[in-house]
């Protein structure tokens, strides 16, 4: 679960205030918003990048304002995937496991069962440099998931992509989520991506978050939250 | 008259034909004023190579004098670059992620006297940083010097002043500075996202610094510690003031070059300035060598 309550972020001359909304567990949140409206700023601060003014965030029940980055069990994905430049896919995939210490053998596993999932096999010897748009995404997404977090925050990952890759990375994410029932916060200005995507559809716009409803077929269960409403607890049960 | 409809709009007439000037003065006048620069440096070197011959190097090079300054100066050279690069990459670092305005992100409330304070320590530091570059070789020298006549350095004096010490601090002061400012840049260029990622993945800033800053840094550290090493070998002035130039003590192969031509033995002075253009050079290639090697890997991709 992702619960965000009046958190008042600055970043340099910009800011955002009294922003409110919550992501119930095991929930695809799809924030979206125009360029500069704040949405990556939401982001960092989520991930703890940013230093947070006042509001609290919680992460699955568990109050993480002032917590470091690395404490609080986030997968991160920015925009441009922000591979390691000197290391092999493998590596990349290993290294949040090695950080924890973890046996090489439990590594290999995770490692293998990440490859499998995200289809990364043929690419474990592989260096960044040189790999297309969506190998590089599929990369970030596999490392940010490695250690198993219960949030996933997406910035933007899919907008370099031709439209056929990208087309494929949203079944790939929308599968990857329901399978590991990570709850995700997705930034995109692409309102497709978003109905494709989404349980739930946010819009940062002037400092406000509202709500959108999604298009049914994207969301056979359905969803019965308020539109315009500023706190938007999502009422569907559990995933 | 409505014929947009129905018909295609008539083409737009022809401007008048324009040829912009050539091309070509711009690129003579760019290739003889760089050329003539690059071809005055060859010269400089072809020069030295006829002024001398190999049984004069070959001499230079038995002198037990001259062998101590070649060996004073290999190893004078590698410990400052060694001591210049474990100073700049933490200095330059700091200088780069934690005391840059532009990195940090304040609120209204905290902007006016915490921006202001950092936005002059930054100043103050990037300053003090520049110091070494700009001040005068010889004024480096004698402020050692004085530094060395009070306390707590007092102390330590007489195993520094005119000792060997003493031609690696003399080295070490300019060499630093530039040394810091080659690693500031390299982290300037290496993008902070990365690092941020390596935080959300269960990094502490040192592991986030350890694991990816300092591996994308590599090419940067191997920049700076040449460039410190070079500036070490030609360091003269803070030398000759701080350590002296005694035979067999604290002559390194500047101090050799300055002594030989004061006794006007001008053949060996040159000898040995070809050793330092050889050592330079081979600084130079080993450099690019290995920045050669390790962008070709990268782009094999294996």
């Amino acid at each position: 679960m992702i619960a965000v309550q009046d958190l008042c972020v600055q970043a340099g001359a910009f800011s955002l205030a009294d922003i409110s909304f919550r992501v119930a567990p095991g929930h695809y949140a799809v924030l979206m918003g125009r360029t500069g409206g704040g949405k990556t700023v939401l982001v960092e601060a989520i991930c703890g990048l940013r230093p947070i003014e006042r509001g609290r965030v919680e992460l699955k029940g568990r109050e993480v304002t002032r917590l470091r980055p690395a404490e609080r069990g986030i997968g991160y994905v920015p925009q441009d995937g922000a591979l390691f430049l000197t290391m092999t896919v493998h590596e990349h995939l290993a290294f949040a496991l090695r950080l924890r210490k973890m046996p090489a053998a439990a590594i290999a596993r995770r490692v293998d069962e990440l490859a499998e999932m995200l289809d990364l096999r043929p690419l474990l010897a592989r260096w960044p440099h040189g790999l297309s748009g969506g190998e590089t995404q599929r990369v970030a997404l596999g490392r940010a998931l490695a250690a198993q977090p219960g949030i996933l925050c997406l910035d933007e990952p899919l907008n370099a992509l031709d439209h056929e890759t990208h087309a494929q990375m949203c079944v790939l994410l929308k599968r990857v989520c329901r399978q590991t029932g990570v709850t995700t916060l997705h930034v995109t200005h692409s309102m497709d991506e978003a109905q494709r995507l989404a349980d739930r559809i946010l819009v940062l716009e002037r400092g406000t978050i509202t709500e959108v409803p999604v298009a049914a077929p994207a969301s056979p269960s359905g969803y019965e939250g308020g539109g315009g409403s500023r706190d938007m607890d999502a009422a569907r049960p559990t995933a | 008259m409505n014929s947009r409809s129905s018909h295609p709009p008539a083409e737009a007439p022809d401007a008048p034909a324009y040829r912009p000037p050539s091309d070509l003065p711009f690129f003579i006048a760019l290739s003889v004023i760089s050329g003539a620069y690059i071809l005055l440096i060859v010269l400089l070197l072809v020069a030295d190579t006829f002024y001398t011959s190999w049984g004069t190097i070959g001499q230079a090079l038995c002198d037990p004098a001259v062998r101590y300054s070649i060996a004073l100066s290999l190893i004078s050279c590698s410990v400052t670059a060694v001591l210049s690069v474990c100073v700049a990459v933490p200095t330059g670092y700091l200088l780069s992620r934690h005391l840059a305005p532009a990195s940090r992100d304040l609120s209204p409330r905290q902007a006016g006297f915490r921006r202001g304070a950092l936005v002059g320590l930054n100043g103050i530091v990037d300053t003090i940083l520049d110091i070494p570059i700009v001040l005068p070789p010889l004024v480096i020298g004698l402020s050692l010097l004085i530094l060395f006549r009070f306390a707590p350095f007092r102390f330590i004096d007489r195993y520094v002043t005119y000792e060997v010490p003493a031609v690696i601090l003399a080295q070490f002061m300019v060499a630093c500075a530039f040394a810091v400012r080659t690693m500031r840049v390299t982290f300037d260029q290496i993008s902070l996202r990365r690092e941020q990622v390596a935080l959300t993945l269960g990094c502490s800033r040192g592991q986030a610094f350890l694991h990816v800053v300092m591996p994308e840094a590599r090419r940067g550290i191997l920049a700076a510690g040449t460039l410190a090493w070079a500036r070490a070998l030609g360091e003269f002035g803070p030398i000759l003031v701080f350590a002296g130039a005694t035979r067999m003590r604290t002559e390194v192969l500047s101090t050799t070059v300055f002594l030989e031509l004061s006794i006007g033995r001008l053949e060996v002075a040159v000898a040995v300035s070809l050793l330092m253009v050889v050592a330079a050079l081979v600084v130079l290639v080993v450099t690019r060598l290995f920045g050669l090697r390790e962008s070709f890997l990268k782009g094999m991709a294996l």
